[in-house]
């Protein structure tokens, strides 16, 4: 596909798609190979014990257990990237579907779709999964569906505007005349075309993600002790920020560093898809 | 001309050179110069670089495009010639409007929707403070209305733009060009997408305009019939160069050079054309009967009916917004809010395509009016031409592939080309693949909805010489959608005259073009420029 390619070829061209690709990346291998690297590199595992509490003993001293910080910040990143993209792919497909449906059915199904979207939009996207989490318990695969289903109105929007701007198209109207199902015109002549706003939107759900992820094991709704995780590294470490500022400063920098990486590359990605729609125009 | 002596000249281009951004050539050298009163048309297809040449008299070159040498002068009115291209960009700015003005393609775009048409030409007085006083302003915005024929009263001036016709729209257009007295009026197609009665009143306008003024005017445009109308001197371009430049007589009935005749060849006449296919005209292919669309109290089509037969050409005359696209979609099965029937030899079929039979599928094809936007952007020419045999036959992979390729033949488009996207063709290319996708199938009724209007004369006739082999070669019935009646003689064998939803003339072309009957018929062949 050459005008997908070609998006992509010419986000890359900008500087700052080359810096956010590069943060990500770093961040990435970090979170995968860190549970390997971790115990190779320090001698202990994230739960074992390496000496007395909040001590400067090791590359960033221990936590509160007497654990070993650097081990811990290194393993502490897979879970939550996973638990991120798998949230990310729930929405976004979720709400790629549903906006599509409405934006090219239109009518009825669109009022009952976008407006159910909007009762969904209302409630603020943490305290949705803070409800859902208080109810039915801690558990992973709840926190990634929540996260999931409340990305998935935001997604719809975009998904339906895109649609609702290719849908009278002439290639449109030439696949219905040939009697092509809905789901096939959806499918083939539709989704490709609408790639461009859906990878924005991609890029924003992962960064927003990665945040609710790191923000509900913070709050001790998450990833539960005593698995390493950086948000609830951050919750166990804090009290000794002063003395032992590492075990706070470390995972706080990796998400940080992630989210900015991932949101520079969507900038890009909006600019190049941007860019093609007035090629295209002109 | 032999008045080529540079005082004389309000306007002067020599040896412009434009390059893009990274440095390929746009335009190669070109010169020209109007004179006073003078009208030069720079006549050219697309990507000839016409609109380059005529955009850089104003200064102004688009976005990622930079001049790489040559001169422009313009003279204005009172005081010495300018080089427009050595004065910086308020001075620039400061010409324009004032000595050099611009008339672009889109009126309906290029005023403000939320400003007062009268508030709106004054404006342009006031940005180049012109006249002393309010009063002095405003006789002026009264006198420039009259000038291109508008009323110029103060309740017409506080009209909004939606409020007039594409044809009023563009006068007062005109009218902002020519409020500050220019001396150079630059006019970029101006009439296109205005009906033929509507564009010989504008061409009338600027004629007179710039006769009576005496200002030099440089009108850019694609139609050689149109030149003939309204042109002095033609400047021919093609790939960046004037190929030909000469007065516009000369040039039009004695081509010098051999683009410019292939060009004046291409334009479809009034009287040229013939030799047509006959058709055997026994069976009879499509049958509308009563066939009424309304939207609300809109009435789109009213009571319409028409009959085709196999191997005919019907040419379905009419401006926008006489219904005839509505009309063809209706017979396509796209448009299911009608009433009265459509027969397929002899057997009715279902107003939307979701209750029609494949087989009534394959036998009612549709050509859409743009192959810019008739084919998926992100599928191969291949994928789209396969698309009917895939979802209306029941051909093994194999088989398809094969028919694909075939098709492509006949439409004499490379095989090589199959696997391209659309935006690797160009115009031509992509609309032979449509008529392949139309094709495919074998259908025993092609409808065309204007399926020429996108494309440069000299493409348009080569469409419209295949379409003319195919039918002979698989005897499909074809209804012709346009609204160019130029074109009649080259493609159909009757013609439906559609206005305003009704059917008011039908007959064989020959009849119909030589003795209207109807009074509308004979307005638009009057108004058909002609070469």
């Amino acid at each position: 596909m050459t005008t997908q390619s070609t998006v992509f070829r010419r986000a890359l061209s900008l500087p700052q798609a080359k810096i956010g690709l590069a943060l990500t990346a770093v961040v990435v291998l970090l979170a995968v190979l860190g549970p390997w690297l971790g115990p190779w590199l320090t001698g202990y595992d994230t739960t074992g014990f390496a000496g007395k509490p909040f001590q400067s003993d090791g590359v960033a001293g221990t936590d509160g257990l007497g654990r070993d910080v650097f081990t811990r910040f290194l393993a502490g990143g897979a879970t939550l990237l996973l638990y991120a993209v798998l949230a990310t792919a729930i929405g976004v497909v979720l709400g790629t579907a549903l906006g599509m449906l409405a934006g090219y059915t239109g009518g009825r199904l669109d009022s009952l779709i976008m407006r159910g979207n909007d009762v969904l939009l209302s409630f603020p996207q943490l305290v949705f999964a803070l409800l859902a989490i208080a109810m039915l318990g801690p558990q992973g695969w709840l926190l990634v569906l929540v996260i999931g289903i409340t990305h998935a109105p935001r997604v719809a929007r975009v998904a339906r505007q895109a649609t609702v701007a290719v849908k009278d198209s002439d290639y449109i109207k030439a696949a219905q005349l040939y009697a092509m199902p809905r789901r096939r015109i959806l499918l083939r002549e539709v989704l490709p075309n609408i790639t461009g706003p859906l990878m924005v939107e991609l890029g924003l759900r992962l960064t927003y993600s990665i945040g609710y992820v790191a923000s509900l094991s913070f709050l001790g709704l998450g990833i539960q002790p005593p698995s390493a995780d950086w948000g609830l590294m951050i919750n166990e470490n804090r009290i000794a920020l002063v003395v032992e500022p590492w075990g706070v400063l470390l995972p706080v920098l990796a998400i940080a560093v992630l989210t900015v990486g991932t949101n520079l590359i969507t900038d890009s990605l909006a600019s190049a898809a941007a860019g093609r729609e007035k090629e295209v125009a002109a | 001309m032999t008045t080529q002596v540079a005082v004389t000249n309000a306007l002067e281009v020599s040896e412009l050179r434009v390059h893009t951004l990274a440095g390929s050539p746009v335009l190669k050298g070109v010169s020209y110069a109007i004179a006073p009163g003078e009208v030069l048309a720079l006549v050219g297809e697309s990507g000839s670089g016409k609109t380059t040449a005529g955009l850089a008299a104003l200064g102004h070159f688009r976005r990622g495009l930079a001049p790489a040498g040559g001169a422009v002068t313009a003279s204005p009115r009172d005081g010495e010639p300018v080089d427009v291209l050595g004065l910086g960009e308020r001075e620039r700015r400061a010409l324009r409007g004032h000595t050099l003005a611009y008339v672009p393609q889109d009126p309906a775009l290029s005023l403000n929707p939320a400003l007062r048409i009268g508030r709106q030409i004054a404006e342009v007085l006031e940005a180049h403070g012109y006249g002393a006083s309010g009063e002095e302003r405003a006789a002026r915005v009264a006198e420039v209305l009259g000038e291109v024929g508008l009323p110029a009263d103060e309740n017409y001036q506080r009209r909004y733009p939606h409020q007039l016709s594409g044809g009023q729209q563009q006068r007062v257009g005109i009218a902002m060009a020519f409020a500050c007295r220019p001396s150079v009026v630059v006019l970029d197609e101006p009439t296109t997408g205005l009906d033929v009665t509507t564009q010989t009143l504008v061409l009338r306008t600027v004629a007179a305009l710039t006769a009576e003024h005496g200002v030099a005017a440089l009108y850019i445009t694609h139609d050689l019939a149109v030149v003939s109308a309204i042109a002095d001197r033609v400047a021919v371009m093609r790939g960046g160069e004037i190929v030909e430049c000469g007065a516009a007589e000369e040039v039009l009935r004695r081509p010098a050079h051999a683009y410019t005749r292939e060009l004046v060849d291409a334009v479809p006449d009034l009287d040229g054309g013939g030799g047509l296919p006959e058709p055997d005209g026994d069976t009879e292919t499509l049958r509308v009967t009563g066939l009424s669309v309304s939207y609300g109290e809109h009435r789109v089509l009213r009571d319409v009916s028409l009959t085709v037969h196999s191997g005919e050409c019907l040419l379905l005359l009419g401006e926008s917004g006489s219904g005839k696209t509505t009309l063809s979609r209706c017979v396509a099965g796209l448009n299911e809010h009608h009433t009265g029937t459509v027969e397929l030899a002899g057997t009715a079929l279902a107003p939307s395509t979701r209750r029609r039979t494949a087989e009534e599928l394959r036998a009612v094809q549709y050509v859409f009016q743009s192959p810019y936007s008739s084919l998926n952007p992100r599928r191969t020419i291949a994928q789209s031409v396969e698309v009917p045999l895939e979802m209306l036959t029941e051909l093994p992979k194999a088989a398809r592939r094969e028919r694909v390729a075939e098709t492509l033949d006949r439409v004499r488009l490379s095989r090589t080309l199959a696997g391209r996207l659309p935006d690797q063709l160009s115009g031509g290319e992509r609309q032979r693949a449509a008529i392949a996708r139309a094709l495919v199938t074998t259908p025993k009724v092609l409808l065309c909805d204007e399926v020429t209007s996108a494309l440069d004369v000299s493409v348009q006739a080569t469409i419209i010489d295949l379409l003319c082999e195919l039918r002979a070669e698989l005897g499909t019935a074809m209804v012709f959608v346009t609204h160019n009646i130029a074109l009649a003689r080259h493609v159909a064998d009757r013609i439906a005259v559609l206005r305003g939803g009704e059917i008011v003339e039908t007959g064989p072309v020959g009849d119909v073009l030589s003795a209207p009957r109807h009074e509308y018929t004979r307005e638009l062949l009057a108004n058909t420029p002609r070469m």
